[in-house]
């Protein structure tokens, strides 16, 4: 159901994964991830090796975060992150590159596990592993199937459907045997024996390499998807995988599916067979003006800044830094920032792309009903949320939108939909959280 | 053809007649049956309200006002803010009951982050709405408790008592068209606007400002925030002022209006509204007293 064509723009597709330095200085924010941030467990002048344990993620929801250099911990203080608020965060000052021990380092590749399902969830939880695609909602969460439910799908999300991003793609095309161990490790504990991994047909190389990769596994398939934002939400992927569509407000096990990331599938390969705590990840650096658009393997905690340095340098004609994928992204207002686990992408965009035009009345073509993924009315929901009739907001389903920007994309007269609907969606939260107390 | 033509009017009359008069009797049976037996003071007090329907007083409008009012049979508890304490006395007179005294409230913006004063960094396009910039970022000017500049207060005000101040950035409020209605209170998403006490001739001292984030980190983001140095809670006789989370509030119960504070911020967060002007020996002795700390 609906989606929209944006440019792709992808600059760095054939820019293959370049490893940065340590940083001289990281900030390893406490809440990199969905749900309660994790307790510092280090403190002021500790030293600390890479992959050292330094926050614990003792809720339910919650992920454990790790160093992701060695170093002093020169103190714990707010660091404005990418909400735009400052941030609990360990600020580490680089000495060295000393790892903790255990951690593999080499890329040879591990295929055989002999652990059971309980003990990869354990490897997952202890080291880490959020959700590489965006959401950063904890892994082993998602791999322990509730009681009463039970899984019959993996499904690898190679989607990236955002433009400009190619972060999962350089991967998928790099680390294709890593990811295909990584998501048998999954299979494994949620005891399924199917997986399916989802890729859009403008990444021929990448389907071409897994297929052939794919062969080898039992069980683990490639589909080709057509290219259409937002194939790569995971209600839109299950529906073109698999054709079942998870009922509203619910989640992805009530149809037996449960999605990961290609991004995520390497992390628990690194996690399970070579002991490494989810402390780097692949980040695009890409935009129309950029010097040098490039994808890096960078350690979380690597101030955006540098990023782009690394680059070619922030171009003269910049209007916006953007924080993901021009979709679904969001500005930057600091360039300090903090890569952390969720940075998918960091993108440059030049005055004249990253300006809004002006506003409009509505001329009711409907556009944006017809393209609605979640088949919403996306018009309605922005006029209802304007006029704080929020009650009525909730009515009309607001909490399933789950923000891709395709309205506001498509609308002809350049209204702020989304705009509208967010600020609908924040109260319309805030009332079910009061009615439950 | 004229006999026709009666005939017709004839049947016409009486028949209508007929079914008007049946109306009448169903109608007159309903209207006794479903009877609604209102209290007839409700209407009074109604009536002595100012009509504005600004929710001001915690219920839905005048009417529902009205309704809490009859219903407890006491004034005890209600306020109507933009009537004030002559609508109070006046319903209280009306119904025979007694009234307490109110102490007339106005509302005060708790930031002095202006264009000069907070320079912004980065520019916001998007919706301009407070609670959308606020689940955004920190703000234009990078402090995360200041005033954001979208209008929504003003937007949420009845009474025309706000508005933007286009080169500052900040709303202002104007005393006599203020009824503490409270509505402004509420739609502030960072809580900048507070309900004081309106003082003699209209005088206030407050802090204006809520950060409470330390000292320099507030300094970096404005040059008038309040750092937390307390030196006007050293300064204050009537322990009016306390210091929580480096942030100074005044009481403005215990607060006496000597206006010993203002001078003594180093930055300039204590506003003093409405006062004479400062005598010159005054000035001096306040700067005099500056120095030596700085």
């Amino acid at each position: 159901m609906g989606g929209v064509h944006p440019p792709e723009n992808k600059f760095a597709e054939k820019r293959s994964v370049e490893r940065l330095e340590p940083p001289k200085s990281v900030a390893i924010p406490l809440s990199q991830h969905l749900g309660a941030p994790a307790k510092a467990v280090v403190g002021k002048g500790d030293k600390v090796q890479a992959g050292q344990l330094i926050a614990k993620g003792e809720a339910f929801i919650s992920a454990n975060i790790h160093a992701s250099v060695s170093g002093t911990v020169a103190k714990i203080d707010g660091v404005i992150d990418a909400s735009g608020y400052r941030k609990k965060a360990i600020l580490i000052n680089v000495e060295g590159d000393e790892w903790a021990e255990g951690i593999e380092r080499d890329e040879s590749l591990i295929e055989d596990s002999n652990l059971t399902a309980e003990e990869i969830i354990k490897k997952v939880y202890d080291k880490g592993i959020v959700g590489m695609g965006g959401a950063t909602f904890p892994s082993h969460v998602k791999l322990k199937v509730p009681k009463g439910k039970k899984a019959e799908y993996l499904i690898i999300n190679g989607v990236e459907c955002e433009p400009c991003l190619t972060a999962d793609h350089r991967l998928m095309m790099e680390k294709g045997q890593e990811i295909m161990v990584g998501a048998s490790l999954q299979m494994k504990a949620l005891g399924v024996d199917k997986a399916i991994i989802g890729i859009e047909n403008n990444k021929p190389d990448a389907i071409a390499h897994l297929s052939k990769i794919a062969a080898g596994y039992p069980g683990i398939s490639v589909e080709p998807l057509k290219v259409k934002y937002p194939q790569g939400a995971e209600k839109q992927l299950i529906k073109a995988l698999v054709n079942r569509e998870v009922p509203s407000g619910k989640l992805p096990i009530e149809v037996g599916c449960v999605v990961h990331n290609v991004g995520t599938a390497f992390a628990v390969y690194e996690a399970v067979q070579k002991n490494k705590p989810l402390i780097e990840r692949v980040v695009t650096v890409s935009g129309s003006s950029v010097k040098k658009p490039s994808n890096f393997m960078v350690r979380i905690g690597t101030p955006v800044a540098e990023l782009i340095e690394a680059a070619g340098g922030l171009p003269d004609d910049t209007g916006k830094v953007v924080n993901g994928g021009p979709m679904m992204g969001k500005a930057l207002n600091d360039l300090n920032v903090p890569v952390t686990k969720g940075t998918s992408g960091i993108l440059i965009f030049t005055e004249k792309e990253s300006s809004r035009p002006p506003e409009q009345n509505c001329i009711r073509c409907a556009r944006c009903l017809t393209i609605c993924p979640m088949g919403l009315e996306p018009y309605l929901l922005s006029s209802l949320a304007e006029k704080q009739r929020f009650q009525d907001c909730e009515d009309e389903r607001i909490m399933d939108c789950m923000e891709c920007g395709s309205c506001l994309y498509i609308c002809p007269s350049g209204k702020p939909l989304l705009d509208h609907i967010r600020v609908g969606k924040n109260r319309v939260g805030q009332m079910i959280r009061e009615r439950s107390g | 053809m004229t006999e026709f033509l009666n005939e017709i009017t004839l049947f016409s009359v009486i028949s209508l007649g007929a079914i008007g008069g049946v109306a009448a009797i169903v109608l007159y049976m309903v209207a006794q049956k479903f009877k609604v037996i209102e209290d007839p003071r409700i209407d009074k007090v109604e009536e002595l309200l100012p009509g504005a329907n600004c929710g001001g007083c915690g219920l839905a409008g005048c009417r529902a006002l009205a309704e809490a009012i009859v219903k407890a049979e006491s004034l005890e508890g209600f306020n109507c803010p933009p009537g004030g304490n002559d609508v109070m006395q006046d319903i209280a007179k009306a119904m025979g009951w007694e009234a307490g005294e109110k102490t007339p409230m106005i509302a005060v913006v708790r930031c002095n982050g202006t264009r000069e004063f907070a320079p912004p960094k980065v520019r916001y396009e998007g919706l301009m709405t407070c609670a959308f910039a606020h689940s955004l970022f920190a703000g234009e000017g990078g402090c995360p408790y200041g005033c954001l500049g979208c209008g929504d207060c003003v937007e949420a005000c009845n009474f025309d008592a706000m508005y933007m101040d286009q080169e500052t950035g900040l709303p202002v409020i104007l005393d006599d068209k203020c009824v503490a209605c409270g509505a402004c209170v509420k739609e502030c998403p960072r809580n900048i606007i507070e309900m004081r006490k309106k003082g003699k001739k209209d005088r206030r001292i407050f802090v204006s400002c809520i950060n409470e984030e330390k000292g320099g980190l507030a300094r970096k983001n404005c040059k008038v925030a309040c750092i937390g140095c307390g030196r006007c809670v050293k300064e204050c006789k009537f322990d009016a002022i306390s210091m929580e989370n480096n942030l100074a509030y005044i009481d403005f119960e215990k607060c006496t209006l000597c206006r010993k504070c203002p001078p003594v911020c180093p930055t300039n967060a204590i506003h003093e509204l409405n006062f004479p002007p400062r005598k010159q020996k005054a000035e001096k002795a306040a700067a005099k007293e500056k120095e030596p700390g700085e």
